[in-house]
């Protein structure tokens, strides 16, 4: 049993993976918290397929850089995140359409420069490659976990009042406005730093899986986060372990065992739990 | 908390969007004055509150705060816009009513304190580290005006405080209004209630979607009409 844990990391590339998903499961899941509490859910679907355009030109440009792309992800991240937050207040409500037809036009839009371009592999991009996890990516992985940590714990606290009562922030002359987009900007870090090993559509499951599931194990923020990263940290350890063994891309891999966790939290976690509303005195 | 100047309002007008709600309103809040303002729904109470915070554009007039800043302005709105599942302690919501919050502000032992002190002042000292969801609307009413307490501010707008609460909790937090005009505050109130107008108000502004009419007690208004 300890073997078959064991065994994929005594490969270097699989060690590599496993340090920089791991970092990124330290870093993600906080923002995925706050994502799930300011009901931002939808916002991470469109940050996911919103950097893919921004990546594809950076490899159109540069070639296959990790830092080439990473910055145009980036970019078009927080492009595509301010955007959001413009449009949501313009059209006034119905903010959830606008971001679906925002993140379809991004994936399509992706998609189609890569095609464009011959010599990148699509499913690399779109799921991850745990191969191609090389010193450049290694360290951005490890660089934007460095940044978000301490970048979160200074924003924290204005963070929580903003996510609490937006209201309250603006009639005392907080500027909320600012630290929600410095959230965003980290967030967007996040999501980017993790394409080469997750892929752009999976790198997302790793900070919104363990987060939406430790609401069903701590009622407490503190306890949410702490149990959030918990859970990425061992969906990581499953998921390469499965990437490895069943020779499926990291990405689903790890966003499967991820979803595991929260089935198994939403099924049966102390809070809220599909088993407590069954019997609520248990 | 600053020394208190009066609110004074010349010719002030407000709109929604292209509705004139309120026109053509002066008057002076004296420092340290209780004023309820009444008047039925829809004829700018709120919306009034809201611009003597700085909140909403004037159409038209001024309004002089005698030098207020925003953060000597509390306003308790009604159905707060607070996320009421957010996972956080009443003892956190009251503290984090630090005005100026920023990075690198840490909560003070004497702050937090002072939250503590607030929260046994409306009746929920030992319920500080309870979940903000695990309260009854009555509870949740008395956490906003601990948190109220804590921002220390010269002039106080309050909507319709008493709105979902029961009577005892009302009692109580009338105490606590009453404790900031004894020290010597500003507070404007909301207030349908007319019983507890009489009782507790010394003066009063009446909205009515014409005119506003100040200090005409809301029976004797009645008598005129």
């Amino acid at each position: 049993m300890l073997d078959l844990l064991l065994e994929p990391f005594t490969l270097g590339f699989m060690r590599r993976a496993l340090a920089g998903c791991l970092a990124l499961s330290v870093a993600a899941p906080p923002l995925g918290v706050f994502l799930v509490l300011r009901r931002m859910s939808l916002m991470s679907d469109v940050l996911q397929h919103g950097v893919l355009p921004g990546i594809a030109v950076g490899a159109i440009c540069a070639g296959l850089s990790v830092w080439a792309m990473g910055l145009g992800g980036v970019v078009a991240g927080l492009l595509v995140a301010v955007l959001a937050g413009w449009l949501a207040r313009r059209t006034g409500g119905r903010e959830d359409s606008q971001l679906a037809g925002m993140y379809l036009l991004a994936l399509a839009a992706g998609v189609a420069l890569i095609s464009a371009r011959h010599g990148i592999d699509l499913t690399h991009l779109l799921f991850g490659n745990v191969l191609a996890v090389d010193n450049a990516a290694l360290l951005g992985m490890a660089g934007v976990a460095t940044v978000t940590l301490p970048a979160l714990a200074l924003i924290w606290r204005p963070l929580v009042l903003e996510s609490l009562d937006p209201g309250f922030m603006a009639a005392t002359a907080g500027r909320g406005g600012l630290w929600h987009l410095v959230f965003l900007m980290l967030v967007v870090l996040c999501v980017v730093s993790g394409f080469v090993a997750l892929g752009t559509l999976m790198s997302v499951g790793l900070m919104m899986l363990p987060a939406i599931a430790a609401r069903h194990w701590s009622d407490s923020l503190a306890g949410q986060v702490r149990v959030a990263v918990a859970l990425a940290c061992a969906s990581s350890v499953g998921g390469l372990v499965l990437s490895f063994n069943l020779d499926i891309p990291a990405g689903p891999a790890i966003v499967l065992t991820a979803g595991g966790f929260w089935v198994v939290s939403l099924l049966t976690g102390p809070r809220a739990s599909l088993w407590r509303q069954a019997i609520p005195n248990a | 908390m600053k020394p208190v100047a009066p609110i004074t309002l010349d010719q002030v007008e407000l709109r929604h969007g292209p509705r004139v709600i309120v026109s053509g309103l002066s008057g002076t809040f004296e420092p340290g004055s209780l004023t309820a303002l009444v008047g039925a729904n829809g004829t700018g109470k709120t919306t009034l509150l809201r611009a003597l915070a700085g909140l909403h554009p004037l159409a038209g007039g001024r309004i002089d705060r005698g030098g207020l800043q925003a953060s000597d302005i509390a306003l308790l709105a009604q159905g707060s816009h607070l996320d009421r599942s957010f996972p956080i302690t009443c003892l956190d919501v009251v503290a984090l009513a630090a005005t100026r919050l920023g990075p690198f502000r840490a909560v003070s032992v004497a702050r937090m304190m002072a939250a503590r002190a607030a929260l046994d002042r409306v009746g929920l000292a030992d319920m500080g580290n309870r979940q903000i969801q695990a309260l009854s609307a009555g509870q949740f009413q008395r956490v906003l005006f601990a948190r109220t307490i804590l921002q220390d501010a010269s002039l106080i707008l309050l909507d319709e405080p008493f709105a979902a609460v029961d009577a005892a909790t009302a009692r109580l937090l009338m105490s606590v209004i009453e404790d900031w005009h004894a020290r010597g505050r500003t507070v404007i109130t909301v207030l349908h209630d007319m019983d507890v107008v009489r009782r507790h108000f010394p003066r009063t502004l009446s909205l009515t979607g014409e005119a506003a009419v100040w200090d005409v007690r809301p029976d004797a208004g009645l008598r005129a009409a």
